[in-house]
């Protein structure tokens, strides 16, 4: 697609709405296997050594699900060719857009666990360069890396939690583990568990106390918004509960878990969002809000919350995805997204306002629309719930709602209604690609309201089924007849209005609610993360302060510690006099004469005598060779030493005197870390003598020298035949050393001519 | 015998040690030689330490009839000591270009440059 | 450095200390020496040359840069490495002459890979050396 780029930047973009659009009527397809309850799977050998395999399955829910990622995409690449309009950089947008999508779809189709983490992280990386869109503005920048890192941290708790389910339940399959359910459950690591993949889907959900990356995601695009926020990213954790409930579902620890921290959401985020006079930040606030409703609906877990749950999902999508792109659009044509300034737009903006009237009114809860519905089952289940926790359920219900009321007709109908600013008069339609869509979704909710069973049979009953162990029968109904749920809905929409009223669009308040601001969980988070970068400073300049010796003392010493405790748990150290060879005069001058050439070395204070001192040692170590048997390696050490001696001589006059700056302290200190070492390491050598040499491999070369190398030196067969490749290697190496001094030398001469 | 030998490890290592740990470049080469021969002598003590039976089989025979000399450290430290030259010397012309630079032997400044840059 | 004692021995020790190498690497296989040994002590011999006349002038006595030498080593030795696969044998495959040769004794691949390996080093270090003290004075 990249070779491709530029036909995209300009209207050939439109091009690209036939992939989601052809994946949606693809995905209609599989409507009629999936309604009659079967599931249909894909399989394709990606990584079988690790059980990770391209497995996709399509159920209610996934199907649910990926309907409305490739519908609601389709619209969002139409809406984005308008509002993008030749930006720069259109064709990487739809590029994200597209690994974004891509993504989604295979967290909701994947049959794998593990295939699913890694689409879950490819959502989080695609997001983040989505909601960094605007690469140049540094607010946007860093919203989309908190997003990325709120998101990604959770997703590391969630693989986490996943490899655990993958060890307890033996399989990483979903249709398997949905049978191993009940092991899960009854397994002594299941709470761990639970709290894993929740982290992971409260993050993504931007649950509370990590919803603070939703609102501030808002940088993004419009178009991103709509997608991200409405029906994909932030559904994905609600997804994952959904697609986990029948297999960790149902105990009392997800319940309490998920309604408290659902039902906690939804209230702050519902009255924050009162209070905010940015058209997106209102909608953001709702977003979590209803993200809040949905975990706290699955928590409930019962039949009649699930259905609630599932609507909702739809009904949410619909609305809110209408609501975004209205928001845009105004943003597009205004420049602005201030409340307080906003107003009259339905003068100019006709089929906007529809749209967004539509949208609110459904988010509100008006009945005919499908919104209605979704209530409803809201307060179906929250009442038919346990017995005392009924009442305090519905309470929270109601309570949201009425904001959510409230919210949605702030972001709806507010900018529309009212006196025209002056300004805005001159405002005009955009092009159709950007208002057609917000208005097909909303049509789409009338016509569900209308005719709810038109959806409730076809995605929302198979769903369900595939969330609950028991099939559920789902029958969706406009009119419940006259009872306590009718009652609350409508108090609801009557309450919610009046609040919309009095609730003025203000920005004192605002500033009121901010003042909070240091108290929130994104200030702690934020705190604590730059605490931990100071902690890094710290560690960095106290192990990584650029100094040599210092890092070899903590190398050593480190080494010397561990060496230590090995060798001290590693049993009795004794040496066997009986198995050691007589010690000669010879031998003994030679280790005298050796031993004081090394205190020469490491005391001298110049550079000659140093380097005599060394090439003595090497000469005496030559000499323990010729007693030990070992003639070959007498000679090479002989030779070298020659060598290394004359290269020193060639470089030594060039080289400076020895610094002595080490005062005394250092001195004693390096002293006993290197005598430590030298006693450790001599202690190791005891050790080695206590043990028997196995002998089997040289016993082979010995044996085998002549009879299969025709050689009688078995040090030199070694080297040339047995381990013949080892020696190629090696003069491979030494032909590299020789090449790197030649071209350090000549460097040096075409550096300073140019000098 | 075995023990000379254990001590000269001991000591070796502790030169070697001592070296690198000082500022002077000349000799952290010194003492990373010095690393160099000692782990030579503890792979040598690895093998059986034998005197005046090279791993040379006699002319008239095809195999070893009697106890011989490890020949396997001894094809390892050869093959050791041969890369250790071609290390010193990759390191000494190093050494050179540095003090070319830098004019110090003095391994502290080769970081001055760098802090200056930040 | 330069004594008339050590140029003239060095004129006759040159020749007598190559021979020596050679001698080193080709009996290599049943006596201590072998290819390592043998080019160190070659190396040396030119070093002692080089000191006593001038590496100038031992480089004119080599004719081609030692750097030369390497990829020649190297070549005959994997040469020698795969010379068997030619054959249908697996790498390395020690191969022999039948008859054994006068002076030399039994011939083989292995023998040709100890050359490789006597040319590098003679190469490896003469670069090394020569380098240095070319550009040092």
């Amino acid at each position: 697609m990249i070779p491709f780029g530029k036909y995209f930047r300009t209207k050939w973009c439109a091009v690209l709405i036939l992939l989601p659009l052809s994946i949606f009527c693809y995905l209609l397809g599989y409507i009629p296997t999936v309604r009659s309850g079967n599931v249909a799977y894909e399989f394709y050998q990606w990584v079988p050594s690790l059980n990770i395999n391209l497995d996709l399955r399509i159920d209610g829910l996934s199907l649910l699900f990926a309907l409305l990622i490739s519908g609601i995409g389709s619209l969002i690449f139409l809406y984005a060719s308008a509002y993008l309009k030749g930006h720069q950089y259109l064709d990487r947008f739809y590029a994200y857009l597209c690994l974004f999508m891509a993504s989604m779809l295979g967290i909701v189709l994947s049959n794998n666990i593990l295939l699913l983490f890694i689409f879950w992280e490819l959502t989080s990386i695609s997001s983040f360069f989505l909601i960094g869109f605007n690469n140049d503005n540094p607010d946007s920048r860093k919203s989309a890396l908190t997003a990325l890192s709120v998101t990604g941290m959770g997703g590391f708790f969630l693989l986490t939690g996943m490899i655990l389910i993958g060890n307890i339940a033996g399989t990483y399959s979903i249709s398997e583990l949905m049978n191993a359910a009940d092991v899960i459950k009854n397994h002594e690591l299941y709470p761990l568990v639970l709290l894993l993949v929740f982290i992971g889907a409260f993050t993504k959900s931007a649950q509370f106390p990590f919803h603070f990356w939703l609102p501030g995601a808002m940088k993004a695009p419009t178009p991103v918004s709509a997608y991200l926020h409405s029906a994909t990213m932030v559904k994905a954790g609600i997804f994952l509960l959904a697609r986990f409930s029948p297999i960790l579902g149902n105990t009392t620890a997800w319940s309490y878990t998920l309604m408290i921290v659902g039902g906690l959401t939804m209230l702050y985020a519902a009255i924050h969002a009162l209070f905010r006079t940015d058209l997106k930040s209102i909608l953001a606030y709702s977003t979590i809000s209803a993200l809040g409703v949905l975990t706290f609906l699955i928590g409930l877990g019962t039949e009649a919350a699930l259905v609630a749950a599932v609507t909702f999902i739809v009904v949410h999508a619909l609305y809110k995805a209408t609501l975004f792109m209205t928001t845009g659009i105004i943003d597009h044509e205004t420049g602005t997204r201030e409340l307080t300034q906003l107003g009259g737009l339905r003068k100019v903006l006709l089929p906007v306002f529809i749209a967004g009237l539509l949208a609110a009114l459904s988010s509100a809860g008006m009945p005919l629309l499908f919104g209605f519905i979704s209530k409803d089952l809201i307060y179906e289940a929250t009442l038919h719930a346990d017995q005392q926790l009924a009442i305090y359920l519905t309470a929270a219900a109601f309570v949201t709602n009425l904001c959510l009321v409230a919210a949605g007709f702030m972001a709806g109908i507010k900018p529309f209604t009212g006196s025209l600013p002056q300004a805005y008069e001159k405002v005009h339609l955009p092009y159709k690609a950007m208002w057609i869509p917000p208005l097909v979704l909303a049509f789409a909710g009338l016509y569900f309201g209308f005719f709810p069973n038109s959806a409730g049979e076809q995605l929302i009953a198979p769903a369900v089924n595939a969330m609950s162990i028991a099939p559920a029968a789902v029958h969706l109904k406009i009119w419940h007849g006259f009872n306590t749920v009718l009652i609350l809905s409508l108090v609801t929409l009557v309450t919610g209005t009046a609040i919309y009223y009095v609730n003025k669009a203000d920005s004192r308040k605002l500033a009121w609610v901010q003042s909070f601001q240091s108290a929130s969980p994104q200030a702690i988070i934020e705190r604590l993360s730059s605490g931990f970068v100071k902690f890094s400073d710290w560690y960095t300049d106290t192990m990584h302060n650029g100094f040599l010796r210092s890092y070899l003392l903590k190398i050593i010493l480190f080494a010397e510690l561990l060496l230590a405790y090995e060798l001290f748990i590693g049993g009795p150290i004794y040496i066997d006099y009986s198995k050691l060879s007589a010690i000669s005069v010879y031998e003994a001058i030679n280790v005298l004469i050796l031993i004081a050439a090394v205190v020469l070395t490491v005391t001298t204070s110049s550079r000659l005598t140093a380097v005599v001192g060394t090439s003595v040692i090497g000469y005496a170590i030559c000499l323990m060779f010729v007693y030990y048997s070992a003639p070959d390696l007498a000679m090479t050490q002989f030779t070298i030493d020659t060598l290394t001696v004359v290269l020193f001589v060639f470089v030594l006059f060039n080289l400076p005197p020895f610094i002595n700056q080490a005062n005394n302290t250092i001195v004693i200190r390096d002293t006993v870390v290197a005598l430590g070492f030298g006693i450790i390491l001599s202690v190791i050598a005891i050790k080695v003598l206590q043990v028997p040499t196995d002998i089997s491999i040289s016993k082979f070369y010995g044996d085998f020298a002549y009879t299969l190398a025709k050689g009688k030196n078995v040090v030199n067969v070694i080297l040339v035949d047995f381990r013949g490749f080892d020696t190629m290697f090696e003069i491979v190496v030494l032909s590299i050393a020789a090449l790197g001094v030649y071209s350090l030398i000549k460097l040096r001469l075409t550096s300073s001519e140019k000098e | 015998m075995e023990l000379l030998l254990v001590l000269l490890i001991g000591v070796l290592y502790s030169a070697g040690v001592y070296l690198i740990l000082r500022r002077s470049m000349v000799r952290l080469l010194l003492g990373i030689m010095l690393l160099g021969n000692a782990t030579n002598l503890l792979i040598f003590l690895f093998g059986n330490i034998t005197k005046g039976k090279p791993p040379i089989i006699k002319a008239d025979l095809k195999v070893f009839e009697e106890i011989y000399a490890d020949p396997v450290p001894q094809a390892l430290i050869l093959t050791a000591i041969v890369i250790s030259f071609g290390l010193t010397s990759f390191a000494i012309v190093l050494l050179k270009r540095v003090y070319a630079l830098i004019n110090s032997d003095d391994l502290d400044d080769l970081n001055t440059p760098e802090e200056e840059d930040l | 450095m330069r004594s008339a004692i050590l140029q003239t021995a060095s004129r006759y020790l040159l020749p007598i200390l190559l021979l020596f190498s050679v001698f080193l690497l080709l009996r290599g296989h049943y006596y201590p020496g072998g290819g390592f040994v043998g080019g160190l002590v070659a190396a040396i011999a030119f070093v002692l040359h080089s000191f006593a006349h001038g590496t100038t002038n031992t480089m004119k006595i080599i004719g081609y840069k030692p750097m030369a030498l390497i990829p020649v080593g190297l070549g005959i030795a994997s040469l020698a490495m795969f010379l068997p696969v030619l054959i249908g044998y697996p790498v390395m495959t020690g191969l022999w002459f039948e008859e054994p040769i006068p002076v030399i004794g039994m011939m083989g691949s292995a023998l040709f890979f100890d050359l490789g390996v006597y040319l590098v080093v003679i190469g490896v270090v003469l670069t090394i050396l020569f380098t240095i003290s070319l550009h040092t004075h």
